[in-house]
């Protein structure tokens, strides 16, 4: 490959450079610094070494809260990712049905995390909440303060609620991709509907699938708001996320160090994940 | 300019100072023979001498983790281990 002629180019990029120092390296710097000492405020700081990150890697309380945001995921995406493929495949290709479906899935995209939570908290309260109303009156004995599984529940719904319209649009801008020349040969061929959506809509799906993929991935494994909204992170720690332990340890306790090392765990893990679908998604993209 | 707010150590100072040389040490390669050498390893996908040294740091880190959390706080057979593991990467990857 030929050396590069004009240097100028590297200039360009100083100011993202500053930056990122300013946003992302110097605070990642002092919370690597923090992570091997111990405060009590003051400014003032005591050389812990290593001791903070055998704390958070021998404790029930982080592989806890991991193996939960692991599962929450896991759950988000079997649920949210055909519910959107389901959706989009039913929405209208054209007509005046077109941007009413656009803009009643854009709806939930555009509330902000904590007053979606708060949404679904007075919902799903029994005293007030039409749901938790609802469900009593139904004979159903559900209460998402007390019961770790009605919380659970709650949440996941919740998210359902919030998030699925993003796969849908993402599927949907996927599916009206897709010239009209395939499915007039799928008709003349007499394929079935499903061997329509099996060979001519998922192939085409499956860049923004992938995107799909990524994002609620990272969304739902990052989740902090709206389960700290609607539950604290309880009954118990029964939906205390990974998030939410670190806001605990490092706020609610004031424990610096171990927050800070948390922290730096929980970066590493979210680095790996998304360099691993990173790849997977520019191979995937080399192939095709 | 006053940075005690960053709670500066020397050993914490010494780690960032490697990842700097480390990186300028990149550049200086990539000036010297430019282009980042891509080539298609045992992962079975193309990977720059950028990505290899990614991939390098990243293992390191796990690798460090696991052996605070599996074998105790005394981390130098999980350094090398790491720089074993580097030099298979930048190898075979």
């Amino acid at each position: 490959m030929e050396k590069t002629w004009n240097n100028k180019a590297w200039f360009m990029v100083l100011p993202v450079l500053v930056l990122v120092a300013f946003s992302a390296v110097i605070p990642l710097m002092t919370v690597v610094n923090y992570s091997v000492q111990d405060t009590f405020g003051n400014n003032e700081f005591f050389w812990a070494g290593t001791d903070w990150y055998v704390d958070v890697l021998t404790s029930d309380r982080f592989w806890d809260a991991l193996t939960r945001n692991l599962i929450f995921s896991a759950i988000i995406l079997a649920i949210e990712i055909p519910l959107g493929i389901i959706i989009a495949l039913n929405m209208p290709k054209k007509g005046l049905g077109v941007p009413v479906c656009l803009v009643l899935m854009a709806l939930p995209l555009l509330i902000p995390w904590n007053v979606v939570g708060t949404i679904w908290q007075v919902f799903g309260r029994v005293d007030i909440g039409l749901l938790g109303r609802t469900l009593e009156a139904l004979g159903i004995n559900y209460n998402y303060v007390q019961n770790p599984i009605d919380a659970w529940v709650t949440l996941i719904v919740m998210d359902v609620w919030h998030w699925t319209s993003l796969v849908v649009l993402l599927c949907y801008a996927g599916l009206v991709s897709i010239p009209d020349a395939y499915y007039q040969a799928a008709k003349i061929d007499g394929a079935s509907r499903w061997s329509v959506f099996r060979y001519i809509q998922l192939p085409k799906m499956k860049r923004v699938l992938l995107i799909a993929f990524l994002l609620r991935f990272m969304d739902s494994f990052m989740i902090y708001t709206e389960p700290f909204v609607v539950t604290g992170g309880g009954p118990g720690n029964s939906t205390t996320f990974l998030s939410i332990d670190l806001v605990k340890m490092a706020i609610g306790q004031f424990d610096l160090g171990p927050a800070a090392a948390l922290s730096i765990i929980y970066f590493l893990i979210i680095l790996l994940l998304s360099w691993i679908f990173y790849t997977v998604m520019t191979t995937s993209d080399a192939q095709s | 300019m006053n940075f005690s707010w960053m709670a500066w150590t020397l050993p914490t100072a010494l780690f960032f100072i490697t990842i700097a040389l480390l990186l300028v040490s990149m550049a200086v390669w990539e000036y010297v023979s430019p282009g980042g050498n891509p080539r298609v390893g045992i992962l079975r996908f193309e990977t720059t001498r950028g990505d290899r040294l990614f991939v390098s740091l990243l293992g390191s880190a796990f690798i460090h983790l696991a052996w605070l959390g599996l074998g105790g706080p005394n981390l130098w057979w999980a350094l090398a281990l790491s720089v074993v593991y580097a030099v298979g990467v930048f190898r075979y990857v």
